[in-house]
């Protein structure tokens, strides 16, 4: 019996899956949809099970069917055993770890919620707090203190929303886990609901993610046939119910409380912050808001306990990260590792180097809202702090590579431009200072190209940042300023500035 | 839903849902292509607030179009992972071949900004028709359009 895994992943399908699966089948043989591996540089990735044998196939196009299963081995496309495959064996799968093994939703739908359906939440609370876990989304808050104060406030409903409204360019951990491994989520959130009281939890999920929706409905509904969630959680007598939200386009939703507010079916704009949303959230009630590898990572946690996550990684960086290698990269895709691999390590050693074969220039982490750094950087250990100290942020895990073809003030006009379309609108410094940067950035390039001085206009372009920064409500007009004075400071050659040194 | 569905109907059944007029008005345009003007009185009288109200939330979300739309939508990534492989060239070779620029429209294809598909490792990234494409180009598109 042959078996072959075609994945269902955007990332598979965008590069032709759907059309191999239907070669594969029209060949005899049976076709399984799984996830993705995350090893996005080998998409569509086709693995084919005999005896006991599972090799894995990269770039596979629906005509190379016929002589990949003649082949099998020998074929030149034929990466060997996928479990040891290089790429993929070097990594420290945690959240990610059966993610593409088979279709998504034959996966167990649980793994440690049995043991803790019976347990007092406080319990749970304490290896969350064990685990040093702190939110994947971009801020990095320590878990267990949302988590305890959502336990801890008195009130008739308390809500959990996963923040799946993945916007940041170069991250797809969020969708690749949607996509290949849903359960995951859903048993996350049900034991977040047991620690903080919880009945009732939404997941928030971007729309142009439409292949995660149709597969995170489908393994709700499973999930509610088969006990998982209800009125009575596996016959507990505990009550949790989870729905998918979908948005309707607009990056300033991953916010937490512009989320909370799209949520609630209003426009999404964001929110003053006291309160904090455990406090007063979804309907004024107190909400766990986390995004969805934070969520994902509890059932690990809550398996093998908070100290054996607290091994993984660095210092207060506890635990794996999924990185994802994105942009000008020859084996881009997810790199799910322990914090403190270093940004080199990353780069050069998981991702090969630029896919233009140019040398690299800059390299951008944590979304748009991410510093740019240089390759003289490369030894810096990617930990919350160690990013700190460089201006820099991890967000979400995003990092994306740029060749020596890049010109640094159109990525800092960029900035200022992405700003203006997704400002929410409800704070000046975001709304009028996005649209004010871009146009002195085009003054700025405008006085490069006819080779005049560019000081006057970089003095409004940090002036304006320092306002931003300073003064808007929430982190998309507080951090724009990041990648452009990042770009400014590292690269003044490309402003019209002398290069440094 | 049903392409046929009423706004009144599709109101109606998300009316006691959280979020229910954000979830009404995406369904509106699912089912319809756009929300009209008339239809966002509809909602605004199911829900029971002013039409502003309505106005104001329609505005919001790019996916809340306005007017009719044509029958085919092309949407070119312009966020950074894709501009590091050529997602500004990319955009100008589809403008040329189209003939439109990014938010413009004629009777059979609008071309539309999109900021991240999730496919930044494999970028130039396009959608058509809410069909994914990675390392795109201008070719890939020819084959996706009808004739």
């Amino acid at each position: 019996m042959t078996t072959a895994f075609v994945p269902l992943d955007t990332s598979a399908v965008a590069l032709g899956a759907d059309a191999v699966a239907a070669a594969l089948a029209n060949a005899g043989v049976a076709v399984v949809r799984n996830g993705s591996r995350g090893l996005a540089w080998a998409e569509p990735l086709v693995e084919i099970a005999e005896d006991g044998s599972r090799l894995a196939f990269r770039n596979v196009h629906a005509a190379q069917v016929p002589d990949i299963l003649a082949a099998r081995g020998a074929h030149p496309r034929c990466l060997g055993e996928v479990a040891a495959v290089e790429a993929l064996r070097r990594q420290t799968r945690v959240v990610f770890q059966r993610c593409g093994e088979d279709d998504p939703l034959v996966l167990p739908k649980v793994t440690a919620l049995k043991a803790w359906l019976g347990e007092d939440p406080n319990a749970l609370l304490a290896e969350i707090e064990a685990s040093g876990l702190r939110g994947r989304g971009g801020a990095g808050f320590p878990a267990h203190i949302k988590w305890r104060a959502v336990a801890a406030t008195e009130a008739e409903t308390k809500y959990l929303v996963c923040n799946a409204d993945e916007g940041d360019s170069g991250t797809f951990a969020d969708r690749i886990l949607l996509e290949g491994d849903p359960h995951l989520l859903i048993e996350g959130m049900a034991l977040a609901a047991i620690a903080t009281g919880a009945e009732r939890g939404f997941v928030y999920l971007r729309s142009e993610y439409p292949v995660a929706k149709d597969l995170f409905q489908r393994a709700l509904d499973a999930a509610y046939a088969d006990g998982v969630l209800g009125d009575d959680i596996m016959g507990s007598g505990r009550v949790f119910h989870l729905e998918l939200f979908v948005g309707a386009g607009a990056y300033i939703c991953g916010e937490e409380t512009s989320l909370l507010d799209s949520l609630e079916g209003k426009r999404g704009e964001i929110r003053a912050k006291p309160p904090l949303p455990a406090h007063r959230g979804l309907f004024g009630q107190p909400t766990l808001v986390h995004n969805v590898i934070s969520f994902a990572s509890v059932p690990a946690i809550l398996k093998n306990g908070g100290d054996w996550y607290a091994a993984l990684g660095v210092g207060a960086s506890t635990g794996t990260m999924p990185f994802q290698l994105a942009g000008n990269i020859e084996r881009g895709g997810l790199v799910e590792v322990p914090f403190g691999i270093t940004l080199g390590d990353l780069v050069l050693g998981y991702g090969g180097g630029t896919r233009s074969g140019r040398p690299i220039r800059t390299v951008q982490i944590g979304g748009p809202l991410g510093a740019y750094l240089t390759p003289d950087e490369f030894d810096t250990p990617l930990t919350y702090e160690a990013m700190a100290e460089r201006g820099a942020g991890i967000g979400h895990g995003g990092v994306v590579v740029f060749d020596d073809t890049v010109d640094m003030a159109e990525q800092a006009r960029y900035a200022f431009a992405f700003c203006e379309v997704e400002s929410c609108g409800k704070c000046t410094p975001c709304r009028i200072g996005s649209v004010r940067g871009k146009e002195t950035m085009d003054a700025v390039l405008a006085a490069r190209k006819a080779g005049d001085n560019t000081e006057g206009k970089l003095a409004i372009v940090e002036d304006l940042c320092e306002v931003m920064e300073s003064a808007s409500l929430c982190q998309m007009g507080g951090m724009t300023p990041i990648p452009v004075v990042s770009a400014l400071r590292r690269f003044p050659e490309d402003f019209g500035r002398d290069a440094p040194g | 839903m049903e392409p046929g569905d009423s706004a009144r109907a599709i109101a109606l059944r998300n009316k006691d849902r959280v979020g229910g007029v954000l979830r009404a008005l995406r369904e509106i345009v699912l089912a319809h292509g756009h929300v009209s003007r008339d239809q966002e009185h509809v909602v605004a009288d199911v829900f029971n607030l002013s039409h502003a109200e309505i106005r104001g939330v329609v505005s919001f979300y790019h996916d809340l179009k306005t007017t009719p739309q044509p029958p085919v939508e092309v949407r070119v990534c312009q966020a950074e992972a894709c501009q590091a492989v050529g997602g500004r060239e990319l955009t100008a070779r589809v403008e040329a071949l189209l003939g439109l620029r990014l938010g413009e429209a004629n009777d059979s294809v609008v071309l539309s900004a999109v900021y991240c598909l999730g496919l930044c490792a494999q970028g130039p990234a396009m959608m058509v028709n809410g069909r994914p494409l990675a390392r795109a180009d201008e070719r890939d598109l020819r084959a996706e359009m009808p004739p």
